[in-house]
């Protein structure tokens, strides 16, 4: 393969991208006293014991288990109910649609810092305080808006001929929609669900607010353990590395979706 | 493409208002109330009608922090998109390497927020960290919690680090809808690679791009987590963008009213900044069509 200067801007890119996550990598497989002691690009004395130490106190990989849960009570919501109001939106001109597609965006425009009293007095009040359903509704907020936006995009690319012959045949909205129009959109479907896990998993400040115990996500948890006293930097980074893990999994399951469909209509 | 008109598709709405009105109405209703309250404890509140308006809009304090935050977006928003475009042309269009980007490129963005501002400190740290010793060795005296210069530059580094893949991601799913044809035909007219990104690429990206704007304007306008970990806000004031000022506010001072006086403002604000946007998107949609 020829080496062009296209090929060493995209490499010196990638490399600015792994640098940090090389370092903390690095970091999680050291020991606290090398981390601050000495200056390695490599670890001195490998060791797992970070690893070790969260697989071993339930107090961190509980943070894990919490954390995936709402996420994914958060992407199964924001597609159940995203699927029919895109359909709506694609198909249908109806009264207030297009103030009604404005208004779900504006919920995405709220700046959380300054709603984390009220939603915290409302679950309260509501009785779903620390429960994963209360951040998962929550995270409905940003993701919901989303998802509605993405799926439309893919939707409109689906040409309408094909509603209007299954109509014809005789089928049911019902069983249009679930046998013939849902695997249509496979695509925009796993896309969705990427960008509705990515938002939900990466969101610390409402999940932190919702919670204090039971559904504690893993993101607050690592807070915690930096206002402790003497930072466990290895304890710190190895958390973080595996902060990545699900994320990876994911996004190798939707990479080729990702880049086929994402440009069709409007997105 | 037409529509067909019937309201009764407002049932398959239904649903997706529910779900959002149960987390979006209440507090904001809420915040509403504080914005005209001045709240000593619970049942002790007395109606003050816009004095928090009037005292935000003449809090100098609250001026720099927007003022900073218009600069920082704007500055981030510059970058990451002419970076996304740039990164998004050179990369592989199939095979393993295009997957492999992908992938790589995908990373930053799932990972939680707040350790994306705990890896930048071990990252950016003069003592422990891999670009603090490396610049510090350069002979640059080099500390980002001592040095506003240094701090500001490593907040749009961390920024830009964390959601260029984004712009990224995007522009790149947009160049892949190009289709081949368009190539083609440039080819035979013998189009320099300029006039093909020029008058090809660049139009048809328009659509991502400007949802990759919209995102990138509001995410980056509210931004809050990354720099608190990373900076706290200082050293003094000089990374504390509004989020944060309005936290330190709320939470701190526990001057409920005037910040949720001003957040209302601040809503407003990237309200106004995404109608335009977003009015700019439809009608740019609208010229494709025709």
């Amino acid at each position: 393969m020829r080496i062009t200067g296209k090929h060493v801007a995209l490499i010196a890119y990638l490399v600015f991208l792994a640098l940090p996550i090389y370092w903390l990598l690095n970091m999680s497989f050291k020991t606290t006293e090398e981390i601050l002691g000495a200056f390695n690009l490599i670890p001195d004395k490998f060791t797992w014991a970070n690893y070790t130490m969260i697989f071993t106190d339930p107090s961190w990989y509980m943070g894990y288990i919490n954390s995936i849960k709402y996420v994914a009570m958060n992407t199964v919501i924001s597609l159940f109910v995203a699927l029919p109001a895109a359909y709506g939106f694609s198909r249908f001109s109806f009264v207030g649609d297009k103030h009604m597609f404005f208004w779900l965006l504006t919920n995405r425009m709220s700046p959380p810092a300054v709603f984390l009293l009220p939603f915290f007095q409302f679950y309260q009040t509501v009785g779903l305080f620390d429960t994963h359903i209360a951040v998962a509704l929550a995270h409905c907020l940003f993701n919901v808006p989303l998802a509605v936006w993405i799926l439309e995009g893919f939707m409109s690319g689906v040409p309408r001929e094909i509603d209007e012959t299954a109509f014809i045949d005789g089928y049911s909205f019902h069983r249009f929609f679930l046998t013939i129009f849902v695997p249509l959109i496979k695509a925009g479907i796993g896309v969705t669900a990427f960008f509705c896990f990515m938002f939900s998993w990466v969101e610390l400040l409402l999940a932190r607010t919702l919670t204090t115990v039971n559904a504690k996500p893993i993101a607050a948890t690592m807070t915690r353990t930096i206002s402790a006293a003497g930072m466990d930097w290895g304890g710190l980074a190895a958390a973080a590395v595996l902060t990545m893990v699900p994320g990876i999994i994911v996004i190798w399951f939707v990479r080729n979706y990702m880049a086929k469909g994402f440009a069709m209509g409007r997105v | 493409m037409n529509k067909w008109q019937n309201n009764r598709a407002w049932f398959l709405i239904v649903p997706v208002f529910l779900v959002v009105a149960f987390s979006a109405i209440i507090p904001l209703m809420t915040v509403v109330n504080y914005s005209v309250q001045d709240i000593f404890g619970p049942g002790q509140a007395y109606f003050v009608g816009t004095e928090w308006y009037r005292e935000m809009l003449h809090n100098s304090r609250l001026h720099e922090a927007l003022l900073r935050q218009i600069v920082f977006s704007f500055t981030v928003l510059a970058i990451e998109i002419s970076l996304g475009i740039g990164v998004a042309l050179t990369m592989p269009k199939k095979g393993w390497g295009a997957s492999f980007c992908l992938v790589a490129v995908a990373l930053p963005l799932l990972i939680p927020w707040n350790v994306v501002g705990t890896i930048w400190t071990v990252f950016a740290r003069p003592d422990i960290g891999l670009a603090g010793v490396f610049i510090n060795s350069l002979g640059i005296d080099y500390n980002f919690t001592a040095n506003p210069v240094h701090s500001w530059l490593t907040v749009v580094a961390m920024e830009v680090w964390h959601w260029t893949p984004l712009v990224i991601l995007l522009c790149y799913a947009g160049l892949q809808a190009i289709p081949e044809a368009y190539y083609q035909a440039a080819r035979i007219d013998g189009a320099s690679k300029w006039a093909v990104f020029r008058y090809i690429q660049l139009p048809k990206l328009r659509g991502v791009l400007l949802i990759a704007v919209l995102l990138r304007f509001m995410d980056s306008f509210m931004i809050y987590t990354e720099p608190f970990v990373l900076t706290g806000g200082g050293p003094g004031n000089t990374t504390t963008f509004l989020s944060q000022f309005l936290t330190k506010k709320a939470v701190g001072q526990f001057d409920i009213g005037p910040a949720a006086a001003f957040s209302l403002m601040y809503f407003l604000i990237i309200l106004l900044f995404c109608f335009v946007f977003y009015t700019a998107m439809m009608n740019a949609d609208k010229g494709d069509s025709k």
